[in-house]
């Protein structure tokens, strides 16, 4: 889903079902274009799981970019019951992130 | 177990990955990320048949067609290769991987300044890639190391979001276009610093100042920063592989050095592209160096199948 400063705490700030995980991209980003599909993939896999992952755009969205201090990108950050648990930055296996999240549903 | 292991998926590696993966031998390609230089490229100008393309499109495109061709891509960073029996063994942080041959194909990394607190501090206001970072630095002070093509481009780039762009060159001549010098030194925000070099970068959690002595007077002083891009060219990467140069033949510049068909000096391992001792760093030099070695690589596993190698000399494989 896109995430933006309105949405942000509602969607995942409040979140308390699992985890949710950020992509933050830009239009501008060759990585990112190549992490996004990989986000839309693992979100078509995990649909049914109580987990929520979703993609903010840092130049529509800053403030949000600049509160949890992304100053590179594609970073990818897991938020727990809206505290930020895991910062990963450069482009990222589907696999890696899978596993990362199933690990925090439970 | 895999025929090919193709370390780097850029334009050497994933050029070689639609060659081995049409000869239907089994490849993986192990890459920290696709596209490497290509995907922090905005235009690409003289990559045959596209006129002009925006790099990670190209770099996509390549992704794609190795993809097609039957190669399997993974994101990871080598760390480590051995020889195992008859091939090798190559790990990464979480997996090992094995095969008959290995393909070279991991390129070039931007060089560091190595001074304290640059690692540390990386992703948090240092960094490599103006064009990648630069807009999340609007309205913001930033500064740009290094005094050739690249930094002025950076700091050309830089000048139109930043608030204030500071350029610490070594000397006091630079190794740029005068046209492009005119440019930056014609920009309000910008002030070029000669003779500046980085002593060390502050901050806890992100970027706060750099220390910097001037290698004239040797006098320092401090400045407040929330970003700096460090553009001082591009070096070999052969030493963070382990084993690696026990097993091949390194230049005296560090690059991987091959003969007219891709191979090193290991039976079994090929090499393409910018990380070879090749004098012209292109992507259609890369792609051809990929082909290259991928071929090569066909011919060496068929004959140590005992196959005839009949056509292994063309790219004549079935269509799948
Ligand atoms: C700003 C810029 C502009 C350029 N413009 C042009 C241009 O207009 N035209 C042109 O022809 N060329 C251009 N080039 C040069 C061109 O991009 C390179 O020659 C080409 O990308 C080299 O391809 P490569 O596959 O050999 O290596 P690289 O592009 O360096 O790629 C290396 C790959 O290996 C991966 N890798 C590295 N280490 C490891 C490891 N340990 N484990 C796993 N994977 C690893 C990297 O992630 C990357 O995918 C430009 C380069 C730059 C930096």
């Amino acid at each position: 889903m896109e995430l933006n400063d309105n949405n942000f705490e509602a969607e995942v700030l409040k979140y308390e079902e699992g985890p949710v995980l950020v992509d933050f991209h830009a239009p501008w980003c060759g990585p990112c274009q190549m992490q996004g599909p990989i986000i839309d993939e693992l979100a078509g896999e995990l649909k049914d799981k109580p987990v929520k992952i979703g993609k903010l755009n840092v130049d529509e969205s800053n403030q949000t970019a600049q509160k949890y201090g992304v100053m590179s990108i594609p970073t990818l950050i897991i938020f727990v019951k809206g505290e930020p648990k895991e910062t990963l930055s450069g482009l990222q296996n589907k696999d890696v992130l899978k596993e990362k999240l199933e690990a925090l549903m439970k | 177990m895999y025929d090919v292991i193709i370390i780097g998926g850029a334009c050497a590696g994933l050029s070689a990955g639609i060659y081995t993966g049409r000869r239907e031998l089994k490849t993986i390609i192990l890459s920290k990320d696709v596209g490497g230089q290509l995907a922090i490229t905005t235009e690409v100008e003289n990559f045959p048949g596209t006129l002009s393309i925006k790099g990670p499109e190209l770099a996509m495109k390549f992704k794609e067609h190795a993809e097609k061709s039957g190669a399997e891509i993974k994101f990871a960073e080598v760390t480590e290769i051995q020889k195992k029996g008859s091939g090798y063994l190559v790990k990464t942080k979480d997996d090992e991987f094995e095969s008959e041959v290995v393909i070279l194909a991991f390129g070039l990394k931007q060089r560091q300044i190595g001074v304290p607190g640059e690692k540390e501090l990386t992703g948090k206001g240092v960094a490599y890639c103006a064009t990648c970072d630069g807009p999340l630095f609007r309205g913001k002070r930033v500064a740009v190391v290094g005094g050739g093509n690249s930094a002025f481009d950076a700091v050309e780039y830089l000048a139109g979001l930043a608030e204030k762009v500071y350029m610490f060159a070594r000397r006091d001549v630079y190794r740029a276009e005068d046209v492009l010098i005119e440019s930056v030194k014609a920009k309000e925000n910008v002030e070029i610093m000669d003779f500046t070099e980085v002593e060390e970068f502050v901050g806890s959690n992100k970027l706060e100042k750099v220390k910097l002595v001037n290698n004239q007077t040797q006098e320092k002083s401090e400045l407040e920063l929330d970003g700096v891009f460090i553009e001082i060219g591009w070096e070999s990467q052969v030493g963070r592989i382990k084993g690696l140069s026990d097993l091949v033949e390194v230049s005296e510049r560090g690059f991987v050095v091959v003969d007219n068909e891709g191979k090193t000096k290991a039976d079994g391992i090929f090499a393409a592209g910018d990380v070879t001792d090749t004098p012209f760093k292109q992507a259609v030099i890369s792609a051809g160096d990929g082909a290259k070695a991928a071929m090569s690589a066909a011919v060496y596993i068929a004959r140590k199948k005992g196959k005839e190698i009949g056509d292994v000399f063309s790219d004549r494989a079935k269509k799948r």
